[in-house]
Parts: structure tokens; sequence; C-alpha cells
């Protein structure tokens, strides 16, 4: 029987969570080289539930594909690390500037060259928060989507039984495969790394990788060629140049403002009958209650 | 997200050692295992890289599950449930992260699985694991028993056993019995050959078996009838899918509550035998034990790091007087001496490591060829450095980690009294640390032969030869002064020629060739470490003001004692 195919979108993100002073430059944008870069916390609860996937099918593949600059192939290695069989990177300056939509169609490209019968990604990345890669992808590949995923309840070489946590309650459902799977961060976190993996595959490198380093031409990469990262371009994947950058992304950025929350001022209430009064007022008009 | 291993230099700069480039390419045979073997490491660049990421691993698991679970394991502790032992649930979690991230057989070799790291990195591990649960360290720390089959047991035992580790397959080493205790010769577990099914078979009950209910026992019994002292005692492994052995039950400790202590019915349990008959006591366990005293060592100095960081962010946050409380003299001196205690365990705990590194890198490298003499001159040095290490290892760092417990309570005043902080709880797990694997009596018993035999003498003149910085050599000159000290008191307990005397004051005299001896590590140590760790300079100058008053009050008792006054002591 063949393996089933299970893939997990996953992306490189700063460290949004750890702000410091310089994480913004003066124009507003992200000083991306004042942050470390790090695995979105979400895409790593994905990992985790595509792993628990394959531990239970027994019979399957976890791949993994991440769209970035060369350095964005850490994220292969860190999935490797956790049990993840092999990755793709797909890199190319024809992306720079994609918004979500020029980002699924790409990844929707790559996703038709692998083929997987089951996708899981981060619910949304901490840099973006759009939440919108996910569904989009699902919607050009034709997969069913199943969001907010916190638990995988059961799963079959045909059929996969999933909890999702909406704002209201659980709800458990069940879908045919193929499907796409966006992940909540309440899911289970990811297994540690297993160190095994680690020193096995630590030098795992793209061809861009090899080159930066002048390791092309070692030997141990001709030994091993399981070592090797997959690196795909636009053509690789067949995708038009026009959806893709800037010139594919109808989301145009105008401006972006600096805000500062600031605690508002605060209201001083004695008991008198009148400083009640504007509250009950306030809080009715508010709907707090009433 | 916390990481053990990230948030602290000191560890890295152990790894950075001299001495390991030796260690690490004979433990490598040369970086030959590369050719066959995936995850060897290629050169000695790589392998230290390899170090440092497993390491992390470790880091992030103690930092992430197990540190956190810490509680929630003193809360529960393990409990007893038909015959068998169930662990609280965070040690199931922690047991599982370890197994999955494939943290159990660290030093076994390649052909069984394991990762075939240097004590160095292992004993790191044991400090980390320590630092965030000293009781789960135990349950971890039990994979040593690996090392025993490894040296001792036949090829077919070792092929049977030891691919189950790296698994995450438990042990235990089943010595303690009710009447056989700190005296293992009186041992009475009874083993018989089984001529008609070849097999041994156990009988008898052990007490105070740390984690007995391991899927691998080793253990101590007596396998030559009508013998009475330890030269009847063999070794024996046993398999739990075997059967044979339950738990009568676990018991209710003051700290480690996590770490199962159990007492064990042995019925007709069927057993291996390790190695040769009658060599169990005096040749297997003595090498257990010196491996688990070093890790009594790495315990000590991770429950004494974890309390002493508790100790000093509760001073800097808690606030009297309109100020915060490390900022008064009492409360800094305090917080001083802890890290200046833990940094010269730290320093012993890792200068033994490598020690035994090398003795039995060297024994290894001389299974499969003759040793030349150069090679056997060291191996012998090495074996002697570890002997002496060990047990002064042992003594101070078990000592100096109650005494850190103890100090971390007193900074955090009446709250730290409370359940509410975890420094009490580690306060509870210390104390078991200079008791375990040899009390610190034993230990001065073990350490008292280097003393006679000079070998800490002979170690402080190697230590003294080393170079020192300038801002060192006053510090160094006291040094000298103080092993002066030390030779002499040595000498006016010698010339009392009374063994009663000798035992009376041995304690002393231990404690003073230790203070000498772990002040020249810690403080070659600094100078090492330069500007990359300001924190360990400040370490050995008050670590060496702290011994130093202890050193001459022992002199000085040393001094004005007579034989006779062991009268005035004896109570019968």
């Amino acid at each position: 029987m063949e393996k089933i195919k299970i893939l997990v979108l996953a992306k490189q993100v700063p460290d949004t969570r750890n702000v410091g002073k310089d994480a913004m430059k003066d124009d507003g944008t992200v000083n991306r080289g004042a942050l470390p870069a790090i695995y979105n916390p979400d895409d790593l609860n994905a990992l985790e539930m595509a792993l628990e996937a394959k531990d239970r099918l027994g019979n399957a593949e976890v791949y993994v594909l991440t769209m970035g600059p060369t350095r964005a192939a850490e994220i292969i290695r860190e999935s490797i690390y956790r049990g993840a069989d092999e990755g793709y990177l797909l890199t190319d300056r024809k992306f720079a500037g994609s918004d979500t939509l020029a980002t699924s169609y790409a990844i929707s490209k790559a996703v038709k060259k692998i083929d997987p019968d089951l996708i899981f990604c981060g619910l949304q990345a901490i840099d973006g928060d759009t939440a919108q890669v996910g569904p989009q992808t699902a919607e050009k590949v034709d997969f069913p989507q199943i969001t907010y995923v916190e638990k995988l309840v059961e799963i079959s070489p045909t059929q996969i039984t999933l909890k999702r946590r909406l704002e209201r309650g659980v709800e458990t459902v069940v879908a045919p495969l193929p499907a796409l799977i966006t992940v909540h961060g309440s899911a289970n976190p990811c297994r540690a790394r297993n160190v095994k993996r680690v020193m096995q595959y630590k030098h795992a490198r793209t061809l861009t990788e090899l080159k930066e380093e002048n390791r092309e031409n070692s030997e141990l990469f001709k030994d091993r060629p399981y070592l090797k990262i997959e690196e795909w371009s636009v053509d690789t994947i067949q995708a038009d140049d026009t959806h893709l950058g800037l010139s594919g992304s109808p989301t145009k950025v105008k401006t972006i403002d600096s805000v500062v929350l600031a605690q508002k001022e605060n209201i001083v209430l004695t008991s008198s009958d009148a400083d009640v009064e504007e509250l009950m007022v306030d809080l009715l008009k508010s709907r707090v209650i009433g | 997200m916390a990481n053990f291993y990230t948030d602290n230099e000191n560890l890295r700069l152990q790894l950075d050692h001299p001495l390991m480039e030796r260690i690490v390419k004979m433990k490598e045979e040369d970086y030959s295992f590369a050719k066959t073997e995936p995850i060897a490491p290629l050169n000695f660049e790589d392998a230290m890289d390899t170090y440092d990421k497993v390491l992390e691993v470790v880091g992030d698991i103690c930092g992430e599950v197990i540190g956190p679970n810490a509680e929630s394991v003193d809360q529960e502790g393990a409990r007893v449930e038909n015959g068998r032992v169930v662990y609280a649930k965070g040690t199931q979690e922690n047991l599982k992260a370890l197994t999955d991230a494939k943290l159990f057989g660290m030093s076994l070799p390649y052909k069984y699985g394991g990762l075939n790291l240097s004590m160095v990195p292992y004993v790191m591990s044991a400090e980390l694991v320590s630092r965030a649960d000293g009781g789960f360290a135990n349950i971890w720390g039990l994979q040593d028993c690996a090392e025993t089959i490894k040296e001792f047991a036949s090829e077919e035992i070792k092929d049977e056993f030891l691919p189950r580790i790296n698994q995450g397959a438990t042990c235990s080493m089943d010595l303690t019995e009710p009447d056989a205790g700190s005296d293992l010769q009186a041992v009475q577990l009874k083993a018989t050959w089984d001529e008609p099914n070849q097999v041994w078979r156990l009988n008898g009950v052990k007490r105070f078996i740390t984690n007995g209910d391991a899927d691998i026992k080793l253990v101590l019994a007596r396998s030559e009838e009508g013998t009475k002292d330890g030269r009847g005692l063999s070794y024996f492994v046993y398999d739990k899918v075997d059967q044979g052995v339950t738990v009568r039950r676990v018991e209710n400790k003051m700290g480690i509550k996590g770490s199962p202590t159990c007492e064990l019915v042995f019925k007709n349990a069927p057993a291996k035998l390790v190695g040769s008959r009658r060599l169990g006591l005096i040749k297997y366990v003595m090498s257990l034990m010196n491996g688990a005293r070093l890790g009594v060592g790495a315990q000590s100095v991770g429950i004494s790091e974890a309390a002493y960081r508790e100790a000093y962010k509760y001073a800097t946050e808690r606030e009297q007087f309109g100020k915060a409380i490390i900022h008064f003299p009492a409360v800094y001196e305090l917080i001083q001496n802890m890290k200046a205690k833990i940094d010269a365990s730290r320093s012993i705990l890792y200068e033994t490591a490598r020690a035994v590194d090398m003795y039995k890198l060297i024994e290894e490298i001389g299974k499969t060829r003759t040793l030349t003499p150069e090679e056997r001159a060291e191996m012998k040095h090495y074996t002697r450095i570890a002997d002496a290490l060990t047990p002064m290892l042992k003594l101070f760092s078990s000592e100096y980690c109650n005494q850190v417990c103890y100090d971390a309570i007193q900074v955090h005043g009446g709250t730290g009294f409370m359940k509410d902080f975890p420094v009490e709880r580690m306060y509870r797990d210390a104390r078991i640390t200079s008791i375990y694997e040899g009390t610190s009596q034993l230990q001065v018993v073990a350490a008292i032969a280097a003393v006679i035999k000079n070998t800490y003498s002979d170690m402080i003149a190697d230590y003294a030869a080393q170079p020192v910085t300038p801002e060192f050599e006053s510090l160094k000159a006291d040094l000298v002064r103080m092993a002066e000290e030390y030779e002499e008191a040595r000498k006016i307990v010698t010339d009392m020629e009374s063994n009663e005397a000798l035992d009376f004051l041995a304690r002393r005299l231990v404690e003073m060739a230790g203070h000498v001896v772990m002040t020249y590590i810690l403080m070659l140590d600094a100078i090492r470490a330069g500007e990359k760790a300001p924190d360990l300079k400040r370490s050995a100058f008050t670590y060496h003001k702290m011994v130093r008053a202890t050193h001459q009050a022992h002199f000085s008792y040393i001094k004005d004692f007579k034989v006779e006054d062991l009268d005035e002591y004896r109570q019968i």
C-alpha cells in the first residue's frame, strides 16, 4: 500500500513575542534584523499533529514545506530534528513582497507538485496574524478545510476526525481525505528534538547554503544524499510570475502607524448619588448591565 | 522558553576544557565511526557541536517539561498498586519526553543504540535534569547501570539488554537490604543455580531500592552458600518481563518523592550472572558505586543551582526597609557564598568527570591492543585521580547542597518556610544527597586513603606547578601556605600512631585537602574563563576566604588534639 503523504506548511517568523526597543524601524515596518527568526508557534502545533497522525497511521510520511529566504532552511532542519521525514524550501526573489493571495498561490502550486493526502498548517503566523494562507491554499487546491483544530481524535487512510476550538465551545468534525487542517495554538505542544536525528541531520543543507559555506564539493554530501534539502524556485513549481510578488498582491500597505497604547485617565468615583447615577448610565449604555 | 543549558555560561566553559580534545578523540576512536555511523561526528569541532546541540535539547526538556512538572510530582509522589510502581503523572511525562528525544544511553556505544557521549556531557545532563527535578534525576540517572553491564557482562547479555536502554528501558541497582546498608558484605538475598532451566534464581528481600520496579535490574546476591562476607556475593541482571519480583511497598520519604524507593520481594526470580561469580561486590559494585557517586555530585550541583537561582531572584525582588534585600551585607554574603560553593562544586565535578573519561577510555584502548608504557602510566595516573576526587566531590558537593538549600530558605525568610515557593521542596530533596550512595562519613573513609597515599599531596603539587595570572598570585601564595598546613596536620595525625585518632580526625584532614584542591581547580577554571565568566573570579576569591577560615579552625583543632581526648567522646 502506498504511504499516506502528510504535508506541514511552516513559516519562519520574527519573534514578535520578545519585542525590544529596536523592534520597529522609523518608518513603522518590522526590523527583522533585530528580532530572532523562529519557527512560527502555531506551525509547531501543526507539526506535532502531523507527527501524531503519522504515529497512528504507521504507513505515512511527513513532509514540510516552507517559503522564505535561504535561512528559512532552518525550519526544515528543525522539523526533521523533531521527526519530519523530508522538507522543501520554496525560495525565489520573485516571491518577495507577496501578500497572502500571492503566497497561497505559490504554495498551492508546490502542494500540487507534492500531491499530499493531508495538509496541516498553523492557524496563523505571529508576524502578520492574517490566518488567511491556510484557507486560501485549501481553496486553490480544492481540499476541504477544517480550521481552528485543537485535537486529532481519529485518523484512517480515508478520513479524519478532529476537535475544533471555537469561541462558544468545542466541535467534533469528520472529513474525508484529502483535507487541509489549520491548527490552533492550544493543540498539543510539539515534541522536543530527537537528539539522534539532530546528530544525523545537523549537516542538512540546501544547495545555496552549501555554496555560501563553500562546501558544494564536500564528500560528505556525496556520501550522504539524505543531507540535501530540496530548494524549489518559481520554475520548479511552474508558477506564473504575474501572480507572484508585488504584482500578484492586491493588498497594498498604504501607511503603517506606530500605535502606542497608553493607559486612559482613571475615573474617580465617590459614593455620591450623582457619581453612582453617572456610572449606572455608562454601564447601561455600554451594555455591561441591563 | 526556558533552557537550563543555554542560560548557564559556566557549563559551556567546562566543555571547552583543553583535555576534551583528547577525550573525544579516544571516545570516537579517532573519528573512525563516522564512516559507518550517520550520527557520529566527523572531527573534534563537529563533536563539540554535537555535544552543544544535544545539551541544548536536554536543557530545553528540563526547562519546559521536567522543571514545570517538579511540583506536581512532589505532591503526587510515586505509589504502589498490585505489586507494581505507578509513577506520578509528571514523571511519566518526563520519561516520555526523554525517551522520545532518545536521551537514554547517552554514553553507550553506537552499536548498542547509544549516543557514545563522553562522561562530561553525560554528567552535565545529569546536572541539568537535577536542577529541574532532583528526584527525577535518579530515575533518569540509573542508566548508569548500562555502563556496568557494558563493562563486565558477557557479549550475549550486552546484546540482550543494552539496545533497550536507548528505547527508554529504566534500570535499578538492587544492593541494600534490611540488614545490609552501609555494610554491603552482609547481603543475604540468595542466588541458586537452577540446573534444569539453566538459570539463576533469586530469593529474598531488598530494601530502599531506588526505582525498584525498573525494567532492568542489577542485583547483588549471595551465590556461594555458607559464605558470610563480600567474597560470596555475585552480581545478576534481571529482566522485569520474566517476573518474580514484586514491590511490597514504596517508602514515604522526606524528599525526592517522585523517585520511588521500594521494598522488593524476590520469589524464584530468574536472573543471569554478570561477569564472574564472587566478584559481585568487590569489583562490579565498587565500579558502579563510583559512577553513582559522580551522579550524586551532579545531582547536588543541580539542586544547588536551582535553589541559588530562586534565592537570587527573591533577594533582588523582595524589598524591605526601602530597598531590595540583596543590597544588605547579611544577604549578599549569603548569596555570594552560595554561588562560590556551587562554582567550586561544579569545578571539581567536571574535573572528576574528565579523569574518569581519561582512565576509562585508555582502559578501553587496552582491550584492543597492548598499551604503551606512557599510556599505562597515564591510565594509572587518572585512575588514581578519579578515585581520590570522587569521594571528595561527593562529600563536598552534597554537604554544600544542603547548606545552599538551607540558606536559600533563609534568604526567603518566612516565605521560604511555606510550600508556596520551590526552595522548600529543594531543601527536602537535598537532604538525601549526603546520605545515599555512601554517607558523608563513608566518603571520608574512602578519601582518607588518598590522604595517606599522598594522592592529594601529589595533585596539589601538580596544580601548584600551573602558571597563574598576576591577579591570582596572592591567592595562590596563600594556597601554598594552606597546603603546608595540610601537610603538617597530616604529620601530626600520623605521628599519633593511633588508628582511632586517625578515624576521628579523618574528616578534618580530608576537608583540609579538599579546601586546597577545590580552590585550585576553581581558580584554574576562573583563569581559563577570563572575561567570559567574571563571576568565577569572584567565586574563586570568596570561596578561598570562606574555606581558609574553616581550614584554620581544622588546623588548630588537630594541633591541639591529644589521643587521650578520645575518652571524652567515647560514650560506651
